[in-house]
């Protein structure tokens, strides 16, 4: 990150959640991501994110790197997740069948 | 469990109904909310809120949840009005009891206090930042957990405090949650601390040892949430054990 | 849609016949970003026309501010459905940038620091409407609404005028940029609501 930045503009993956969660039935802001660029591992919930945007835009909060975008329009989403090389989610708690 | 399995099932709006209103200041209202077939939440956890205009258009912004789990549907948000606000000012002043109020939720399963813990738990609250916090606080009473809890809660001046005789109680008849303010811009007459953003002396004096390796759960504007995330791993805890959630505006979503 | 919140109307004005179909007005300056804010100093900042192989032109600060500027009162519309009306600039028209550049490219490829792109036709730069303006409201450029320089192209989205530019790639063919690769329309005409892919 630029070092003369000096004000934040973003937020972080937990205000993101819930708008992917029109896609995940899972939790995202436990899942762990890598970052494509610069190969840090971290929860989704670290992820800076942009949301004053035409889209939700994540980056890695160690490089900056696009990490996840996500767009709505009238009938449909667009996920971009090339800036991740795996995203691992938790299964753990998913709700018992029949509960 | 009640409150533990949320996930697996794709969230859909549901129609709440404003069943009480509390003012905390002057410029925030606790706003509580009866969902039907609420499925339950964990502390720390957030709900996303839905307006939607007689012409469609609609704006969306999340809300951490203040109260504790329960079996009940009750869900209690508290909402600070911002200026120029869109939402904020609509749910602190026109929202009236009997009202219908869409509801996406529960959203987080990462910032999050589950009963099972016993850990130390540092919180940090900055401003409106008590709110998932405080829902922790409750969650620990209510289940008569073991875990000891501190909260640094940093607030622009004294009439800014939310919650307060709540967690005076709390702190007063219970040990083991410890509290301080601090104060920003005003403090109160004799306060032995000068007005000033939170500091490592604060943070070193006020907070676990991190030889006790509390997990510590962070939340308020985002410089502030950088700020004290980093002076917590300054005095030694690990990366690993901070959990952080950053509050601001949200764009105008469709 | 949702169920009506009785009394929500939203940060809107009533509807202007002024205003592009499904715009609102806004008084102040939203800011939109996908990323960090980047700090350009002056004396590291160019701008760059290239061909995607050559560099075609290339102008620092001093070089820059050394071309003739023209001030200009123009409405912007925001794909996010914010219209500021009557935004008063200072910069260097694209004519005056482009006029030495020899090219048969339709295209262009707009590109900013911070790695941000967007893409429009050649012509749509062309013909006094479109800008490198460095002057807002006669204050320098702010960096969080794209200072020291950002590309304003009134007639589009406003996602097309790239904040913090630092340069023009002209192609051949085609190509999606940041947003217009993830679902928002390749020209995006506010007057024809152009908002996202598929929209005529």
């Amino acid at each position: 990150m630029n070092s003369h930045t000096c004000h934040y503009e973003y937020l972080d993956g937990n205000a993101a959640a819930g708008e992917l969660s029109n896609i995940f039935t899972m939790d995202v802001t436990a899942a762990k991501g890598q970052c494509a660029h610069c190969g840090a591992t971290k929860r989704f919930a670290e992820a800076h994110v942009y949301m004053q945007a035409p889209g939700i835009v994540a980056r890695c909060a160690v490089c900056e790197h696009v990490i996840l975008r996500f767009v709505t329009t009238r009938q449909r989403v667009f996920l971009d997740l090339r800036g991740m090389t795996c995203l691992i989610l938790d299964t753990s708690q998913l709700i018992d069948s029949g509960q | 469990m009640a409150g533990a399995a949320l996930f697996g099932r794709r969230m859909m709006w549901r129609v709440g109904t404003v069943v009480a209103l509390q003012d905390e200041t002057a410029t925030a209202r606790t706003i509580t909310l009866k969902v039907p077939d609420w499925p339950g939440h964990i502390a720390g956890q957030h709900v996303d809120v839905r307006l939607t205009a007689s012409d469609g258009y609609s704006a969306v912004r999340s809300y951490s949840i203040a109260s504790a789990p329960n079996s009940e549907g009750r869900v209690e948000l508290t909402v600070e009005r911002l200026p120029n606000g869109e939402v904020s000012p609509y749910l602190t002043q026109e929202v009236a009891i009997g009202d219908p109020l869409e509801v996406r939720g529960p959203i987080g399963g990462w910032f999050v206090w589950r009963s099972e813990q016993t850990e130390p738990v540092q919180l940090i609250a900055g401003g409106s930042g008590i709110v998932p916090l405080m829902a922790m606080i409750r969650s620990r009473a209510a289940v008569g957990s073991a875990a000891t809890f501190r909260l640094l809660y940093s607030v622009r001046e004294p009439g800014a405090v939310w919650y307060r005789d709540e967690l005076q109680a709390l702190s007063d008849q219970n040990r083991s949650v410890a509290l301080t303010y601090a104060y920003t811009r005003v403090a109160p007459k004799g306060w032995p601390r000068a007005p000033s953003r939170i500091d490592a002396a604060l943070i070193a004096q006020t907070t676990w040892p991190s030889n006790l390796c509390p997990t510590c759960y962070v939340c308020g504007p985002t410089s502030f949430v950088e700020r004290a995330a980093g002076l917590l791993t300054t005095i030694g805890n690990s990366p690993d054990k901070i959990r952080t959630e950053r509050f601001g505006p949200t764009g105008d979503r469709k | 849609m949702g169920i009506i919140s009785r009394g929500f109307s939203g940060r809107r004005s009533a509807a202007d016949a002024k205003l592009p179909p499904g715009q609102y007005l806004t008084t102040d300056f939203p800011v939109l970003s996908a990323g960090p804010t980047p700090h350009i100093p002056l004396d590291q900042w160019e701008f760059v026309i290239d061909d995607g192989t050559d560099i075609l032109r290339r102008w620092n600060w001093k070089s820059f501010r050394d071309l003739p500027t023209e001030t200009f009162t123009v409405d912007v519309h925001c794909v996010t459905r914010w219209s500021k009306l009557g935004t008063f600039w200072e910069g260097v028209s694209l004519d005056t940038i482009l006029a030495d550049v020899k090219t048969d490219a339709s295209y262009a490829m707009a590109r900013s620091y911070g790695d941000y792109t967007t893409n429009l036709p050649l012509k749509d730069l062309m013909n006094n409407q479109a800008w490198i303006a460095f002057r807002f409201d006669n204050k320098d450029l702010a960096p969080e609404h794209g200072g020291p320089a950002r590309l304003l192209v009134p007639h589009l989205y406003l996602w097309k005028s790239a904040k913090w530019v630092r340069g023009v790639t002209l192609m051949h063919k085609d190509k999606p940029g940041f947003w217009e690769s993830l679902g928002y329309h390749i020209y995006g005409d506010p007057w024809r609501e152009q908002r996202y892919s598929g929209d005529e």
